[in-house]
């Protein structure tokens, strides 16, 4: 493995957990928790404005819960610091299961209107 | 190679990585797809539920027997929803605790891998308390796992996520059992980071259920 990166705190063996670079400190957490948790406000706030009765209302949820998705995955999961081997084992069987999601709403008629 | 512990040494792998952590991203990695089955099966009966009680509309004669409310409950789960991302950022707490233990800015409760690992257990318990409010009260108002196809695919998708929900909070017990008996040492971080990316994982399955089937109408 090529990874030269060093845990500050010697007993943590890095190579076996994977981590490709220090992750981040409890104040970093505290503001991921803090834009996770003001996502979704907006996500309930929408919900009982007029915007919901939009077009865009559904887009606009369904970026919304990607983006706190993504947020921890790459952060609380630590995606972002660690090996890529991790991050193939994560997103290809991600892939696939948004592929069958979308294959099987298409197969039985969710997006013509049946 | 840089690192190596004699006392963390695990055994010699072709990818250098250790063989629990690349179980723990392959299961996630299966669970993907588990939950994506059931959040399609969800999908695709929504809206096709002959009678009532109906997730965002009211039912009315002569289509339902009784008039019949929406039965989502939007704030409360929001709330169970804000209290399981509060869970997700206590279990990261934990294991900055258990990986940081001794070193300056980690002392006092931010040091405490203990009160971490017990907030995150009882953050999740308070989770389980709020489904299991939300059942008991869809039960007496009429909507239960055999009422329609909303009831069906609803209880065994939200079922599923409280099933491992549940598990969660056991693993969570055990490792804060283990943190008291001998205390979790920064050569234990493995134990606690795999137990972390699947609680984190049952974090971001809620986040997708919570917008498929809680808000959009």
């Amino acid at each position: 493995m090529d990874n030269e990166f060093r845990h500050t705190n010697p007993e943590i063996d890095v190579h076996a957990m994977g981590e490709m670079h220090e992750h981040p400190t409890w104040k970093e957490y505290k503001w991921v928790a803090l834009i996770l948790t003001l996502i979704t406000v907006v996500e309930v706030w929408v919900y009982y404005t007029p915007f919901s009765k939009s077009a865009l209302f559904v887009p606009a949820l369904l970026i919304m819960s990607a983006v706190k998705f993504a947020i921890v995955v790459l952060f609380y999961m630590h995606l972002k610091y660690d090996h890529k081997l991790f991050k193939a084992l994560f997103t290809g069987p991600l892939m696939i299961a948004m592929a069958t999601l979308i294959s099987l709403m298409f197969l039985f008629g969710k997006f013509s209107g049946r | 190679m840089a690192t190596a512990v004699a006392s963390h040494a695990h055994p010699p792998t072709s990818t250098g990585l250790d063989h629990r952590k690349i179980a723990i991203w392959a299961f996630i990695g299966s669970e993907c797809m588990l939950f994506a089955s059931l959040i399609s099966t969800y999908l695709i009966y929504k809206g096709r539920s002959v009678v009532g009680p109906f997730p965002h509309d009211v039912c009315d004669p002569p289509k339902c027997a009784t008039h019949l409310n929406a039965i989502l409950n939007i704030p409360v789960t929001s709330i169970s929803t804000f209290v399981l991302l509060m869970s997700s950022l206590a279990m990261v707490l934990a294991l900055a605790a258990v990986e940081n233990r001794g070193k300056p800015g980690y002392e006092g409760i931010l040091g405490s891998s203990k009160f971490w690992l017990l907030m995150t257990a009882i953050l999740g318990t308070t989770f389980l308390g709020f489904q299991a409010f939300e059942f008991t009260s869809f039960v007496h108002e009429g909507l239960t796992i055999r009422t329609n196809l909303f009831g069906s695919s609803f209880f065994t998708l939200t079922g599923f996520h409280g099933a491992h929900v549940t598990a969660g909070v056991l693993w969570l017990l055990t490792l804060l059992a283990i943190d008291i008996k001998r205390g979790l040492q920064p050569k234990d971080a493995l134990l606690v980071d795999i137990s972390a990316l699947y609680w984190h994982f049952v974090d971001v399955v809620w986040i997708a259920i919570f917008t498929l089937v809680y808000l959009i109408k």
